[in-house]
């Protein structure tokens, strides 16, 4: 255990308290697109694939990390695009004049 | 770019990321904010991919490909009303995605002990995410039988395999190596540790159970983050931990249950209601006609059989012909109206329903004195009050939306048979309630047609 790690664990102290505060803020209304949305957040992995396999000799790390990152991209781009569908669905009363609130 | 650099673009992607999960917090704006999200996402990939030590580029590129090319003709096919299994479906892939990430990084030569730990942790989490979650997409999509799935002795099997994870972690992370026996037992225990958990789970309980794979998703991309030694994947892993887990709550708290009850009552006795007597009084769709024409408030209380009869349509169209008609409409929604967490909002905004009409349960009860008709369609337990009144019916104490207090209930029902957890609905033989038999779709279009004509 080194310090960097003592770092990281407080990252993740103040992410999921911010996370907490950030998503219960979230309507009932968009719990559907916030949970597609996580999804592809969740896509974040991605990063880790390209990274972990990279050093590695060993052609089996490859194929993991080849792996990872297709799954993770099924997420990311599968995750935005289905949010992006649904949340252009919901529209406000007297669509006539469209005039988004700021 | 440097490894320095490198980790300060994941700073913005981090503050983008939340700025824009800050910008779902209302339907204005939400679009923008999945933009905001979809941006810190490239940023963050473009940023890994200019390091030293990445995959090799043609991997890469193909690898992004075949990924992109599955999620996108996913995302522009699916059916509204598939969500839950999709989600589902995405839930796993980010669990086995973390998993794989983890393998892969123990073959790095250099790990510590904590290291290893935060590995072990990342396959249980992503393992058990990614079976989980496809029985889960199983029972929502009716490939398996969506019921429990219960056997003697599970109790025991399932505390078997937990202490089997715990051994074959601890003698892991004392020798641990990418080809070890030990860690392929692991996998494989994990991989079978989702399937037993979520076995057990009723399919009207789905909703609690994505919700609660789509946080572990969000921690097993977390640990993997730990494995690696990456921030990035650390904060927007425990954001996706965090919504996992509010959500969840907020199921549990609109049935009434503890998260330990709903996954484990599958193997618990189901209590018998109070059987309820009494008179249905029926109505025409002619009558009902005449009735919504007088109304001044009227409140649809949408279920997820409005769905099923493809309903929602023709509902969005005669309430707009109510609101012509002077009466004031809004659309109540039960937290557990629809098969996931705002499901329903999502079907009715598909149909046009404008968002300022959806209301909330803990918005409606107040003042449902006051509304004339209530339309409940396709809805059965979130409006039974012997949630409220019988101690004996297995669904007392949830809350419901509480129509039986409006001036007059219609009641659209195919026939006079209970609902989905076989309770006696009191509703039905209320003073004020009205049943409208026939299929949903029809009765409506039936009063849409006297409206217009």
């Amino acid at each position: 255990m080194e310090m960097f790690h003592v770092f990281l664990a407080l990252t993740l102290m103040l992410s999921i308290f911010l996370g907490f505060e950030l998503i219960s803020k979230v309507p009932a209304t968009l719990h559907t697109p916030l949970m597609s949305g996580a999804n592809a957040i969740s896509g974040i992995t991605i990063v880790g694939a390209l990274i972990a396999a990279g050093d590695g000799s060993d052609p089996l790390a490859r194929y993991l990390g080849a792996a990872a990152v297709s799954f993770a991209t099924i997420n990311v781009v599968g995750g935005y695009l289905v949010t992006n569908r649904m949340l252009s669905m919901f529209k406000k009363k007297d669509t006539s004049s469209s005039e988004e609130a700021a | 770019m440097t490894l320095e650099l490198i980790n300060l673009f994941y700073v913005a992607s981090a503050a983008l990321f939340i700025f824009g999960l800050k910008q779902l917090s209302s339907p204005a704006t939400a679009v923008r904010g999945n933009m905001l999200s979809s941006f810190a996402m490239l940023i963050a990939i473009v940023a890994t991919l200019t390091g030293n030590n990445i995959l090799p580029w043609e991997w890469i590129i193909i690898s992004i490909a075949i990924g992109a090319v599955i999620g996108g003709l996913a995302a522009q096919k699916v059916a509204m009303t598939s969500m839950p299994e999709m989600v589902a479906l995405f839930n796993g892939s980010g669990g086995i995605a973390s998993l794989l990430v983890a393998w892969a990084a123990l073959y790095n030569v250099d790990n510590s002990t904590f290291t290893d730990i935060t590995v072990v942790l990342s396959i249980l989490i992503g393992g058990v995410t990614f079976t989980g979650s496809i029985i889960a997409w199983g029972k929502l999509s009716e490939v398996m039988p969506s019921g429990a799935w219960v056997f003697g002795l599970q109790r025991v099997v399932n505390g078997a395999i937990l202490l089997g994870i715990i051994a074959v972690a601890v003698i892991f992370c004392m020798d641990p190596a990418a080809d070890s026996q030990y860690l392929y037992m692991l996998i494989a225990l994990a991989l079978l540790f989702g399937v037993m958990v979520v076995a057990p789970v009723g399919g009207a309980d789905m909703p609690v159970v994505i919700s609660l794979l789509n946080s572990y998703s969000g921690l097993a991309a977390c640990a993997a983050g730990f494995a690696i030694n990456n921030n990035i994947l650390i904060v927007a892993g425990s954001m996706v931990g965090a919504a996992g887990i509010i959500l969840t709550n907020i199921m549990c708290k609109a049935m009434n249950r503890s998260l330990a009850n709903v996954l484990f009552s599958g193997f618990g006795a189901v209590k018998q209601a109070t059987k309820v007597e009494g008179e249905v009084k029926p109505i025409t769709a002619d009558d009902a006609y005449l009735i919504l024409e007088a109304a001044q408030s009227v409140t649809f209380v949408p279920g997820y059989g409005m769905a099923v009869a493809q309903a929602q349509h023709v509902v969005r169209e005669l309430g707009e012909l109510l609101e012509k008609n002077g009466a004031e409409v809004s659309y109540a929604i039960h937290p557990v109206a629809g098969r996931m967490p705002g499901h329903m909002n999502v079907l009715l905004a598909e149909a046009n329903v404008p968002y300022d009409q959806l209301v909330e349960m803990e918005d409606i009860n107040p003042r449902i004195e006051g509304i004339d008709v209530a339309v409940v369609i396709g809805a059965n337990d979130v409006v039974n009050p012997a949630a409220r009144n019988d101690e004996n019916s297995p669904i007392y104490g949830m809350p419901i939306i509480n129509v039986d207090h409006a001036r007059t209930v219609f009641v659209l029902k195919r026939s006079m048979a209970s609902g989905f957890s076989g309770v006696d609905n009191p509703l039905f033989f209320g003073d004020n309630t009205r049943m409208l038999f026939g299929d949903a779709k029809d009765s409506i279009a039936t009063v849409v047609a006297e409206f217009k004509g």
